[in-house]
């Protein structure tokens, strides 16, 4: 899932110091799971701008609520009567939901109250670690299910580079070499002559350096009536 | 063990300190409170683990929070003791009463006053 | 070997000599002359002349703009290209910038992570990787072809080389395999990491020579002599897949401080000997870090001069 972090609560309060009715709109989703932008998170920013704005004699009116999915018009939807209500609003969704609040309620001030870090899994409690890079063309099957894209520093489909050492990356100690754990699962799995052939440079194109994506998916869309008439 | 304490403490029980949240620490302040302190059993005697070790995570991320909005860091704090220290415990309130009242009225309280005025 | 480019160091090395390399590493700074300065104080004592290309991610002169340079001075020099910093768009442009200068050798890299150098907050690119590049080179020269495809009416002429380090991770046979991808991928010259763990390299050129890598590619055995205590200290712990055993370092504790710089050529001179008796190695590059006027001592010591003459 995408993985968001809190923005420091004064970069908030110094977006939103100068209006007085703020909605803080959280999302049930991801950020939920990462606890960056659910409901919990909505209702200690929303007590903490209330702190703020109290202690500095404004006056003001701070509402804290969530929705499903602010990457959905649908729900996005249901916070019609708030959003309105509102002078800004601080979006604690990851960067996908708080641009389709803001394209949704396009006359709103829309505020970030996250950073958007990565796509990665939950390690352990409070530890979050990206697996994909969202390059939109796999190659986990030729890299024994683990991505040289995402996990080795330089994305090098041709590793390990010479700078990995006990399994660590260059990078930091802390990084393990992703080549690494490639080449210790294409041996369990016996696939170790993957390495003797050069793999071809990459076609970057549906990564982001194709620019903005859009998926279009014939089979998944609305159902539109055809022309003519189906009795004819 | 007729241990005089401050008066003016307002005991909240909670089974375990693990389940005070941080939501809840800064509901007081919004409620007006000068100063919370959450009180634990000792490090390594949770019944239920880890519960006071959360509840000084949350207490730091609260200090955190309340230095940004305004309110003060040292208005907030953790202590550890066992249910057998009523000695510590009397100690600690007029401590934590004693500090509280050398940083004055919490700013929110004072706003509140101000606008019932 | 046939030669296949006007390189003078392919052409040594296929007469079945020891080629002798060094790098020079460009100022931090718009100051050519010193690149030229280090280019005289190597020329008559190498076959050609690396030039690291912002090594350790640290910005200095470009390496073409001082290939060219020592092209002028009538050294050959070897270009270095790390992937890290340009796409595909612009290393084919500067293959061919460098070409057209009569720039015959290339060391295709992928380079440091741009967090060790002095921008770590500057975006990578890592379009290609150091085979890729190597295959890149390969397909100009030998199809006359960009990667695009596109057909070109004057090939570039680049002796490829790569580099490989047989004491990084995960082990020594990966190492070699890695070897063996990148001659594979077109490499024709390889030059090593600083060699200081011998038994090690005998170990992976052992398995090198075994696989037949050694015969498709020419492998040159880096060299990095110590200039202190201190130094070789800081290669142990600080580079990243350097590999240097204990008794070097006790070597040089036990000789005061004054000498141990001497002590650190003498000890070089040593393993360039005992390197130049492993199947396999075809020649040396000696990377003298801000230490190019021991080149010519190097060289010497180890029996490599006067240098051939093609």
């Amino acid at each position: 899932m995408i993985k968001a972090t809190p923005k420091p609560l004064e970069e908030i309060i110094n977006y939103v110091k100068d209006f007085n009715k703020i909605l803080v709109a959280g999302c049930d989703g991801c950020v939920t799971v990462c606890e960056a932008g659910g409901m919990k998170e909505a209702k200690v920013l929303g007590s903490a701008l209330r702190l703020y704005f109290t202690q500095a004699g404004k006056d003001h009116e701070v509402v804290e609520t969530t929705v499903t999915r602010q990457c959905d018009k649908e729900y996005l939807a249901e916070l019609k009567d708030m959003v309105e209500n509102a002078d800004a609003v601080v979006s604690i969704a990851c960067g996908c939901g708080i641009q389709y609040l803001t394209e949704m309620y396009n006359d709103k001030i829309v505020f970030p109250g996250v950073d958007t870090h990565f796509m990665g899994i939950n390690a352990d409690r409070g530890i979050f670690e990206e697996r994909c890079a969202g390059c939109g063309q796999c190659v986990l099957a030729s890299t024994g299910g683990i991505c040289p894209i995402a996990r080795c520093s330089k994305r090098m489909l041709n590793g390990p580079c010479g700078g990995s050492e006990a399994g660590k990356c260059e990078i930091s100690k802390d990084t393990p070499c992703g080549w690494h754990l490639i080449y210790e699962r294409l041996e369990k799995l016996g696939q170790v002559d993957r390495f003797t052939q050069p793999v071809d440079p990459k076609n970057w194109r549906t990564s982001r350096d194709g620019g903005p994506r859009v998926i279009i998916r014939e089979d998944l869309r609305k159902a539109e009536p055809q022309h003519g008439s189906a009795h004819s | 063990m007729r241990l005089q304490y401050p008066t003016d403490i307002h005991i909240i029980k909670v089974p375990c300190t693990g389940r005070v949240d941080l939501f809840h620490l800064l509901q007081a302040f919004e409620q007006g409170a000068d100063g919370v302190f959450v009180a634990g059993c000792l490090e390594g005697d949770c019944h239920y683990m880890h519960g006071n070790l959360y509840a000084r995570k949350r207490v730091e991320r609260a200090k955190e929070i309340l230095a940004a909005t305004g309110i003060g860091r040292d208005r907030v704090e953790m202590y550890n003791l066992s249910a057998g220290q009523g000695t510590r415990w009397a100690e600690i309130c007029r401590e934590f009463d004693e500090r509280i009242r050398n940083l004055g009225p919490s700013p929110i309280r004072f706003a509140h006053e101000k606008k019932a005025a | 070997m046939e030669p296949k480019t006007p390189s003078r160091l392919e052409k040594i090395m296929a007469a079945g000599q020891l080629g002798v390399t060094s790098e020079v590493g460009p100022p931090r700074g718009a100051d050519g002359a010193e690149i030229e300065h280090k280019g005289h104080l190597i020329k008559d004592y190498v076959d050609a002349v690396n030039v690291t290309d912002n090594q350790t991610s640290v910005v200095r002169l470009c390496s073409l703009a001082s290939c060219i340079r020592l092209k002028q001075m009538g050294i050959d020099p070897v270009l270095q290209m790390t992937t890290r910093d340009r796409n595909r768009i612009a290393m084919q442009s500067d293959i061919l910038g460098a070409a057209s200068f009569g720039i015959h050798n290339m060391l295709c890299l992928t380079g440091d992570h741009q967090t060790f150098g002095d921008h770590p907050m500057s975006a990578n690119v890592f379009d290609l990787d150091s085979v890729q590049l190597i295959q890149t080179v390969k397909m100009m020269r030998d199809e006359g072809k960009l990667l695009s495809g596109f057909e070109m009416k004057v090939r570039p002429q680049i002796f490829i080389g790569a580099a490989e380090n047989p004491f990084a991770g995960p082990n020594v046979e990966l190492r070699a395999l890695r070897l063996g991808k990148k001659i594979a991928a077109g490499a024709e010259f390889i030059q090593t990491q600083c060699i200081y763990n011998i038994p090690k390299f005998k170990e992976w050129m052992k398995i090198a020579v075994d696989k037949g890598y050694a015969e498709k590619a020419y492998i040159m055995a880096g060299i990095t002599p110590f200039k202190s205590l201190g130094m070789a200290r800081y290669m142990k712990t600080k580079v990243p897949g350097m590999d240097v055993p204990d008794n070097l370092i006790d070597r040089l504790k036990g000789v005061p401080k004054e000498k141990q710089a001497d002590e650190g050529i003498k000890m070089a001179i040593e393993m360039m000997q005992e390197l130049k008796e492993v199947p396999g190695v075809r020649g040396f590059h000696i990377m003298a870090i801000e230490w190019e006027e021991k080149v010519p001592e190097l060289v010497k010591g180890a029996g490599l001069y006067p240098r051939p003459q093609v």
